[in-house]
């Protein structure tokens, strides 16, 4: 189950919306072993492409490198889908490689609702799990 | 000659759990030759026929290798090399 603030899913919601039509990505960084997103910080899409997203390798190096220091570990990886629902595509599954992480998706393709799950991706198999919102 | 050789949360099964490693060599190429002597099967993870793994990252100090000449970038006492997978996707 992830658990997460309505803060931070709202922020993530916010920038896909944002960069929608283009997917957008990024990572909730929190404590190592501590399982709880707490620090929001969206990446650059070095793709700009509405079918696919990559970290900019340096940038992804910098924030890495910055968890690392702080104790931290990627709790949320999250990306958008712009045209098709919120779920792992065989290029996402192919590319999870963070069997600690938990792997959001969100979908923009509606733009009156909201779609926003969870996943873990272990050894190519998806799991879906809960989504529950933590009070502040 | 050392070079730090940092190893991410997916690959440690490789290293007996560790974060990071110590090799040898002129070149990244010749490092991660180093490597698989005492760490079977790293190499093979990290590397194939075309270089550097599509799903990988591998860093020299703060240069992604990628733009260093890939494998055959050389390394010197002292280097950290870093390797995080890629974190890629999307719809399609």
């Amino acid at each position: 189950m992830l658990t997460i603030s309505a803060d931070l899913r709202a922020k993530i919601l916010a920038h896909a919306r944002a960069d929608h039509p283009d997917e957008a990505c990024g990572v909730i960084a929190g404590r190592a072993g501590g399982n709880r997103p707490e620090r929001f910080i969206p990446m650059l899409n070095a793709e700009r492409s509405p079918t696919f997203y990559r970290f900019d390798s340096l940038e992804q190096l910098r924030v890495w490198r910055e968890m690392d220091d702080r104790d931290e570990e990627p709790v949320v990886i999250y990306h958008s889908h712009t045209a098709t629902e919120a779920y792992p595509s065989r290029t996402d599954i192919s590319y999870a490689s963070e069997p600690g992480a938990h792997y959001v998706l969100v979908s923009t393709r509606n733009q009156e609702q909201d779609e926003f799950r969870s996943f873990r991706i272990l050894d190519g198999e998806v799991t879906e799990e809960d989504v529950t919102i933590a009070p502040e | 000659m050392a070079i730090e050789v940092r190893i991410p949360t997916i690959l440690r099964s490789y290293t007996g759990g560790q974060k990071a490693v110590e090799g040898s060599g002129a070149t990244l190429e010749e490092v991660f030759a180093d490597l698989d002597g005492r760490y079977e099967g790293l190499r093979e993870r990290l590397i194939d026929d075309s270089g550097v793994r599509r799903f990988l990252n591998v860093y020299l100090n703060d240069e992604d290798v990628r733009f260093l000449g890939g494998l055959s970038a050389p390394v010197s006492d002292g280097d950290t090399v870093t390797v995080l997978p890629a974190v890629a996707g999307g719809a399609r």
